[in-house]
């Protein structure tokens, strides 16, 4: 068994930093086949690095050696006087997963945007920025202490404003971008508190000793230590940012502004879920905190219920998908709060998978209609864009959680482990999940059907120029190839109930040998309880795909009728509860009353431009006096000469005997 | 006879040189004036020349009346082109560095 040269690691986030570089500086004179190669070369060499990885580690007998093979490295970067944090990488199993899920559909995604964005401008400033977005979110997941991890955390920030912006001549764009680097801020705040207190408290940001430190130091979880669970709630909070999560979930629906490969891309397979792999990174923390562990499962299973149930009326078929991520995304961060890391990594990678499925399909349907969002517009696609509605079948199946595609078993093994950890409230949060499933099932077939099925609604003005066309082979082979992935890439986690043997848990298990304890309580309750379980998940599923069938495909017009009977419920659903006016009245209306009343008038026109004003004042008035002097006449000129030279002839006659005496 | 003598003439005709250059209001009388000044150092210059037994001070007499003689040129061709100008000689009227 080889070594892996650890030096190797350093190309996979610097080749893409590369593409960034050479598309960034000579990205707008280069002709558009030279900007899309070097983007997809420098995306395709880190996730063929990253492949070989697997391979590496994979085929060197237990994967369990991986942490033997390669070590944490890097140079150092900031010393301060005991304190020291370094620019390392570390590779484990959990990062291996995430890399794989960066790279491999990051790249799938980058051929996508070659057909998707080929009649774009600024062809070349998105595909730089795609890339330095890889690059961040490279060093996100590899990062070997915090700070590292925050430096990735604001880069894939950064490039999610500069992608949510891209057509920043679009004001609502604009302002999409600047609410979701704002709301991220509020996040981040947390975070960098979060760190404070660790340097505080551990004197390191190292992963590796902070979580030796808690290890060696039993006794401050039972004297009941304050920092932990402090410390577990700011990062939560930088997660919920990041994440979208509530109370800071609502810049996500409103980053569906940019163009579609980055929602699939950063809103969906990879930035977003930064949360849910911190979270889960930082499992020694969390697991030293039960408290911060039910906030994070009841948040999570809060955020789950409450995005899906505004993602059922919906009318824009990205808002919906939108919904559906924080969703699903609630899912994860119930499942690390319930202990089940293993099982919220799980379903992280099947939701990357068939997530950006979901969200290219979608760019696909949207591309066939010549830019049209609204499914209300849309309708009977099914036989105009076959390939898109088969990929897109087998992603809606597959959040929908129908066996065998892979949301059903990730969702299942988390809502499995919910309900077996023994605990009074995972019982409310499987309910909470078990009804969250169903409403998903709801909105992703009403989503199915209004868009395939029926009568084509499309206006026939908007699309007369372009027929409705199935895209170019470019953007339907990643389409293809993630399909796939979300039929199979469930398979890998099939539990013992069902005949498999979970391998992602194995593979996962060096990483969260504290997690196991759910998954010791999970051992004990048998197989029965776990087959029962799947099998009221599904007929769940089936239920929810039944009601859309009868809403939208039977009888159109039910729904309808149902949201005209009930239009109070209907209007707190559709209004999104109205939590950005919320938002809107309590927060920011104050904020920016306090901004323009008190800081413009006092701090900005006053002090700042007062002190500017004086300055110039002053000068203006010594200039007048000075003007009386340049007065033309050149006698006066000469009496200021005499003055003067007799100023100077007195200086030196009297002057000298003046400080000589000194 | 004391070099003192020299010396309060040469002070006298310098006097007179910067009254007269602040006072008239002709350029050809202010242009006298300042050769009046240069005559009165060229004074001062001889006389410590005789005083001290050098060469020297009388060496840069003939410096001061080369220049002075320079200055005359140009110094007169400015003036007429001035009078062709603005057919003025009153410096009071030639203002127009005025700020």
């Amino acid at each position: 068994m080889n070594p892996m040269p650890a030096s190797t690691i350093w190309f996979i986030p610097l080749l893409p930093f590369a593409g960034f570089l050479i598309n960034g500086t000579l990205g707008r004179r280069l002709p558009r086949a030279v900007v899309s190669t070097v983007a997809l070369l420098f995306t395709a060499a880190p996730a063929a690095l990253v492949a070989w990885l697997w391979t590496t580690m994979c085929t060197s007998g237990a994967p369990n050696t991986i942490e033997s093979v390669i070590r944490p490295f890097g140079y150092e970067w900031i010393a301060i006087s005991g304190f020291h944090a370094d620019f390392a990488f570390t590779v484990d199993h959990l990062t291996l997963i995430m890399l794989g899920v960066v790279t491999g559909v990051g790249f799938l995604i980058h051929i996508y945007s070659v057909g998707y964005m080929a009649h774009e401008e600024g062809y070349w400033r998105f595909f730089a920025y795609l890339n330095l977005f890889m690059f961040f979110m490279s060093v996100l997941v590899l990062a070997a202490n915090f700070l590292l991890l925050f430096v990735g955390w604001e880069g894939v920030g950064l490039c999610s404003y500069l992608l949510i912006g891209f057509y920043f001549k679009k004001s609502s764009a604009a302002n999409a971008g600047k609410k979701a680097f704002i709301v991220n801020r509020i996040g981040d705040f947390g975070f960098l508190l979060a760190m404070f207190l660790l340097v505080v408290h551990f004197g390191s940001l190292d992963f590796s000793q902070v979580f030796a430190t808690i290890a060696q130091n039993p006794q401050w979880q039972q004297q009941g230590a304050h920092f932990l669970p402090t410390i577990c709630l700011l990062l939560l909070l930088g997660a919920a940012g990041k994440s979208a999560q509530i109370p800071l979930y609502i810049w996500l629906p409103d980053a569906m502004e940019g163009p579609t490969p980055v929602s699939a891309l950063i809103h969906a397979a990879t930035m977003v879920t930064a949360g849910v792999y911190m979270v889960a990174r930082c499992h020694v923390l969390f697991n030293s905190s039960p408290l911060a562990l039910s906030v994070v499962a009841i948040i999570g299973a809060a955020t789950a219920i409450f995005a899906a149930s505004i993602g059922m009326v919906q009318h824009d078929i990205k808002r919906v998908l939108a919904y559906s991520t924080i969703s699903q995304l609630g899912y994860m961060f119930m499942a690390c709060g319930v202990g089940a890391y293993a099982a919220g990594i799980f379903h992280l990678l099947t939701h990357s998978f068939f997530k950006a499925l979901l969200f290219l399909a979608a760019g696909s349907v949207i591309h066939a209609l010549s830019g049209e969002q609204d499914m209300r517009k849309m309708g009977g696609l099914r036989t105009r864009t076959p390939i898109t509605f088969w990929c897109m079948s087998a992603g809606v199946f597959a959040i929908a959680g129908i066996p065998p595609f892979a949301g059903f078993f990730s969702k299942d093994e988390i809502l499995y482990r919910t309900f077996a950890s023994n605990n009074p409230l995972h019982i409310v949060l499987w309910l909470i999940g078990l009804a969250t499933a169903g409403m998903t099932s709801f909105y992703m077939f009403r989503l199915w059907f209004k868009t395939f099925f029926g009568e084509p609604h499309v206006d026939p003005h908007a699309t007369a120029h372009h027929s409705v066309h199935e895209s170019s082979w470019i953007m339907l082979l990643p389409l293809v190839v993630l399909a796939i992935l979300s039929l199979v890439g469930g398979w890998v986690g099939v539990p013992a109930a069902m005949f498999g043997s979970n391998h992602i848990e194995r593979f996962l298990d060096p990483v969260f040998t504290n997690g196991t304890a759910a998954e010791a309580v999970a051992a004990t309750t048998g197989h029965t309880l776990e087959l029962v379980l799947a099998v009221v998940s599904v007929l769940v599923a089936v239920a929810g795909f039944t009601i859309a069938y009868v809403f939208y495909y039977e009888k159109p017009g039910t729904a309808d009728a149902l949201a005209e009977r009930n239009s109070h419920t209907y209007a707190v659903v559709k209004n999104k509860y109205w939590v950005d006016e919320f938002y809107n009245a309590f927060l920011i209306t104050p904020l920016l009353m306090f901004t323009r009343g008190i800081l413009e008038i006092i701090v900005e026109r006053g002090v700042v431009n007062g002190s500017g004003q004086a300055a110039g004042a002053a000068t203006r008035g010594l200039a007048w006096i000075e003007r009386k002097q340049i007065s033309g006449n050149i006698r006066s000129y000469a009496g200021w000469l005499a003055i003067g030279a007799a100023a100077v002839i007195a200086i030196m006659i009297f002057g000298s005997s003046m400080w000589g005496a000194r | 006879m004391p070099t003192a003598y020299y010396l309060i003439l040469a002070e006298m005709l310098f006097s007179i040189g910067i009254a007269a250059f602040l006072i008239k209001r002709n350029v050809i009388t202010i242009f006298i004036s300042i050769e009046l000044m240069l005559n009165a150092v060229n004074l001062t210059f001889v006389a410590f020349a005789h005083m001290w037994h050098q060469v020297s001070g009388q060496i840069f007499v003939f410096f001061v009346m080369v220049v002075a003689a320079a200055e005359a040129a140009v110094g007169l061709a400015i003036i007429i082109s001035i009078y062709r100008t603005r057919q003025t000689l009153n410096v009071d009227e030639i203002d127009l560095m005025k700020s």
